[in-house]
């Protein structure tokens, strides 16, 4: 058996799994030290399915993004840069928002290091620099450091050096690589790093919390946490890259989608009460964004789905006169505010349940609706879904539509582009089963000139990689399968210079205490 | 002449997207660093080509490289480095600063070096838009000698060539020094005249960048349409408006080479239209008819926003607007259509002009 557990914003999500089957689910608020909302939510489980023989806790949460928006319990975080003389002009945390930078220390070094795109080095690592500013940040408070040296996904060395150089000076400092967090792009990449690192301190206590609170419980389980693209990582790995959390709340539901729906290809669309997630399903899993992602007001270019996000929801109030609906919403008053429930404010579900496609409150009470207004308003908003399906498909030919979330009321039939549309059971829980089914991954990113290479062999090293990648994060051996292989020609480059990634994926390993 | 200062950094960004033509390097980084700059040595001025001194000295600089390692080696002060070597090399300072190309990135690399050394930047450039070798000068073709061109790179290393026989041998053995330098390097070029400068320049580009940046940026501070916005600053005309449907990439011979194909919506509904690009958007069909193609500008807007889309960016169902714009005359001679005309790039098509 497995729970999943997702913890959003207003509701904390839980459900038992006994193989494909739904043993038990739960939804309790979410409570602001996280850990009191999801006890509560594993009590409620517990007394629907005793979990006998309980493999996993699978935990999807937004709390990390919550904390660089709140700029809530940062680590004090420096940068340092492997890299001159090259890239000194725009020194780390650039184009970071202000308050964050300060919230999150913001201490910048750069020192002689780095590599050029064919992996020579731009000059060797200055050790005594790398030194001297590990003691620098050690006077100044810093708690935890980004590195990140110039091509580091080609040539790693300098980075490895450079953190062994900080465990020797500063073993207390927690490190993290930028060559571990995203891809080519130095400003993206180690921006990634640095909120990674930044989030340190918060992510070991709140998922120690999390481990001791299960504890309590008397699950003898393992915690897992799941990640932007929809696999998990272990919570120990968790602890060191919490950045990887950032995104997993709309890629739970999607997953969860999948899973409850059955299908690999398609659209998902989430309707919650402020907003619509509208993503695509590639192989049962949410497709990468290719553009710079912008995270709490720093641009990112590490692993995250690529997902539509529409100002309407069920809570989405609606104007008349001109008609408009949204983007403000009741949110989660919707249970006191919407006509339906004997409040003032029209909302988009007042409009579902007037036009007779959800069953939701005291349908009487907005039974004097105009008639003209409702059809105008449902029309309306099938309009905007349709038009987000259609910017987030992949190509013109009808797909299925799957429709998740507490919001998904809102939406009739039949969507355009789709080939058909699928309402699975439990639907309201999808992100928390996204959680309890997720896998195992490793990925790889190089830039390899091929001129001169054995271009299969080069392949199949960065295959072998991805793999031993995926199981060393915990995934049965017998059931890793590659699900990404894709080369990109860089543009300008001698010697076919491409940009290799690869991903696998597999089952988590069975556990034993 | 007008001083450029932040804001004016930011919005000449926006202005070469759309002067890039869907090709140039992105112009974020180039704007963040040379903002960079500004705020330490204070706003560069930009000089109308007529306020010139008629004997002065203008030496073109430009970035050469691969976007792809752009965005991980960072260009900082390459530019000041080939500037350096070079009026070492030729033992006097110019008057002023020109860029090379004012789509896309290369738009503001002058404004680093005149940054550093108070040089004013001259209202103008050697393209009008985007191209993507460095044989393709309106500079070049209409006399001015391509030597002695300076590159260097960021560590200190420098190249001059004294001599070539022809700006294609220059681009092959400067593209080759570029390489090994670590593929993110500058050049300097031996200074123009006044005269050359006057009648071989594309002029008024950095005027023109910067009021398509203020219009977009106008445009959404108001929630007014963009494209009107854009049209107003650059006459020119709509080509197409709608979703684009697919892209297919492909690199050959060190270009990124393919097609994006868009279906109309609003008046252009039922039709296709199929833009070929080479880095750049080269050639546009609607429903299979020519109706622009090289040297005119052909550019891929976000219809909402007015935000240019590169060609490596583009995907489906992006919502679109392909504008056209007449190219600046100096391409549309046979000396310039021998460079950069549809022949140019391999398409058996003869330049038509575009008809506002």
């Amino acid at each position: 058996m497995r729970i999943g557990i997702d913890v959003g914003g207003t509701n904390t999500d839980a459900v038992l799994m006994d193989g494909a089957n739904l043993a038990g689910r739960a939804k309790v608020p979410t409570s602001g030290d996280v850990t009191s909302g999801i006890v509560a939510a594993l009590q409620e489980l517990l007394r629907q399915a005793p979990a006998h023989t309980l493999q996993a806790v699978m935990l999807g949460t937004t709390h990390f993004t919550n904390a660089l928006l709140e700029l809530k319990g940062l680590s004090p975080a420096a940068t340092l840069r492997l890299a001159l003389p090259a890239n000194r002009l725009l020194p780390p945390f650039v184009d970071w928002p202000e308050p964050l930078r300060e919230a999150a220390g913001g201490f910048a070094y750069m020192v002689r290091g780095g590599h050029e795109y064919d992996g020579r080095e731009i000059s060797a690592l200055d050790v005594s620099e790398v030194r001297a500013a590990v003691r620098d940040m050690v006077k100044k408070g810093v708690e935890a450091v980004a590195v990140c040296g110039v091509f580091s996904a080609v040539n790693p060395a300098h980075e490895e050096a450079a953190a062994e150089l900080i465990r020797e000076e500063a073993p207390h400092l927690r490190v993290t690589l930028s060559r571990d967090i995203g891809r080519i792009g130095i400003l993206e990449r180690e921006n990634a790093a640095a909120l990674n690192a930044c989030l340190a301190g918060t992510a070991t206590r709140t998922i120690r919390g999390i481990r001791d609170a299960i504890q309590s419980l008397s699950l003898d389980a393992p915690l897992y946490l799941s990640q932007n693209d929809g696999t998990l990582m272990d919570a120990a790995y968790a602890a060191r890259y919490p950045v990887f959390t950032i995104a997993s709340g709309p890629t739970n539901s999607m997953r969860g989608a999948s899973y409850l729906s059955g299908v690999q290809d398609g659209i998902v669309v989430d309707v919650g009460g402020t907003s619509t997630d509208v993503g695509a399903l590639v192989r049962g899993f949410p497709r990468e964004a290719s553009v710079a992602v912008s995270i709490a007001g720093v641009r990112t270019n590490f692993r995250m789905p690529d997902v539509l996000s529409v100002a309407l929801g069920g809570g989405s109030i609606v104007h008349t006169g001109p008609l408009s609906i949204g983007p403000q919403s009741a949110g989660y008053r919707l249970s006191e505010e919407a006509r339906v429930f004997g409040g003032q404010t029209l909302t988009a579900t007042d409009i579902a349940v007037a036009s007779g496609r959800a069953r939701v409150g005291d349908p009487a009470l907005v039974s004097a609706l105009d008639a003209g207004l409702v059809g105008d308003a449902v029309a309306r908003i099938q309009e905007m879904v349709e038009d987000a399906v259609d910017q987030v498909k992949l190509s013109a030919d009808p797909v299925p539509v799957v429709l998740v979330g507490g919001g998904s009321i809102l939406v009739g039939e039949p969507v355009k582009g789709a080939s058909e549309v699928l309402r699975p059971e439990h639907f309201d829980v999808a992100n928390a089963i996204g959680a309890a089914i997720a896998q195992v991954s490793g990925q790889v990113e190089r830039v390899l000139a091929l001129e001169g290479v054995d271009r299969d062999k080069a392949l199949a090293d960065a295959r072998t990689e991805a793999v031993s990648k995926a199981v060393g994060a915990g995934a049965d051996p017998a059931s890793v399968k590659l699900v990404e292989v894709e080369e990109v020609p860089l543009a300008y480059l001698p010697g076919n210079a491409t940009l290799i990634r690869t991903k696998a994926v597999g089952d988590l390993a069975p556990w034993s205490a | 002449m007008w001083l450029a200062d932040e804001r004016a950094v930011e919005s000449i960004s926006i202005g070469a997207g759309i002067l890039g033509c869907g090709g140039g390097s992105n112009p974020y980084i180039g704007q963040l660093r040379v903002r960079q700059l500004l705020k330490e040595h204070g706003p560069v001025t930009v000089l109308d080509a007529e306020e010139l001194p008629d004997d002065a000295r203008v030496m073109c600089i430009g970035g050469i490289g691969a976007p792809t390692v752009g965005i991980e080696k960072i260009r900082d002060y390459q530019s000041y480095n080939a500037f350096t070597a070079l009026t070492g090399f030729l033992g006097s300072w110019p008057t002023a600063l020109i860029s090379n190309e004012i789509g896309g990135g290369n738009s503001v690399e002058p404004m680093i070096t005149a940054s550093l050394t108070g040089l004013p930047v001259v209202d103008g450039d050697g393209m009008g838009r985007a191209f993507p070798e460095l044989q393709m000068k309106t500079y070049f073709v209409y006399g001015v000698p391509c030597y002695p061109l300076c590159v260097a790179d960021e560590k200190g290393n420098s190249a001059i060539f004294s001599h070539a026989i022809t700006p294609l041998w220059l681009e092959r053995m400067a593209r080759a020094v570029t390489v090994q330098m670590g593929c993110t390097a500058c050049y300097a070029l031996a200074p123009m005249t006044t005269e050359q400068v006057r009648t071989t320049a594309v002029l008024g580009t950095l005027t023109l960048a910067r009021d398509l940046g203020e219009a977009v940026r106008g445009a959404r501070s108001r929630g007014a349409d963009p494209i009107p916005a854009i049209l107003e600053v650059c006459p020119g005309k709509v080509l197409f408006q709608g979703k684009v449907i697919d892209v297919n990439r492909r690199t050959a011979g060190g270009f990124a080479r393919g097609s994006v194909s868009i279906d109309g919506l609003a008046e252009f509904q039922g039709e296709r239209m199929v833009l070929e690009y080479q880095n750049e958007n080269l050639i546009a069909r609607r429903d299979g008819e020519v109706v622009c193609t090289t040297p005119d500008l052909i550019t891929v807007v976000d219809t909402d926003r007015g935000e240019p889309i590169t060609t490596e960016l583009q995907r489906y169902g992006f919502r679109v607007t392909v504008l056209g714009f007449p190219s600046p005359e100096h391409w549309t001679r046979p000396e310039g259509l021998a460079v950069v005309g549809p022949r140019a790039f391999g398409y058996d098509l003869d330049y038509d002009p575009i008809v506002l």
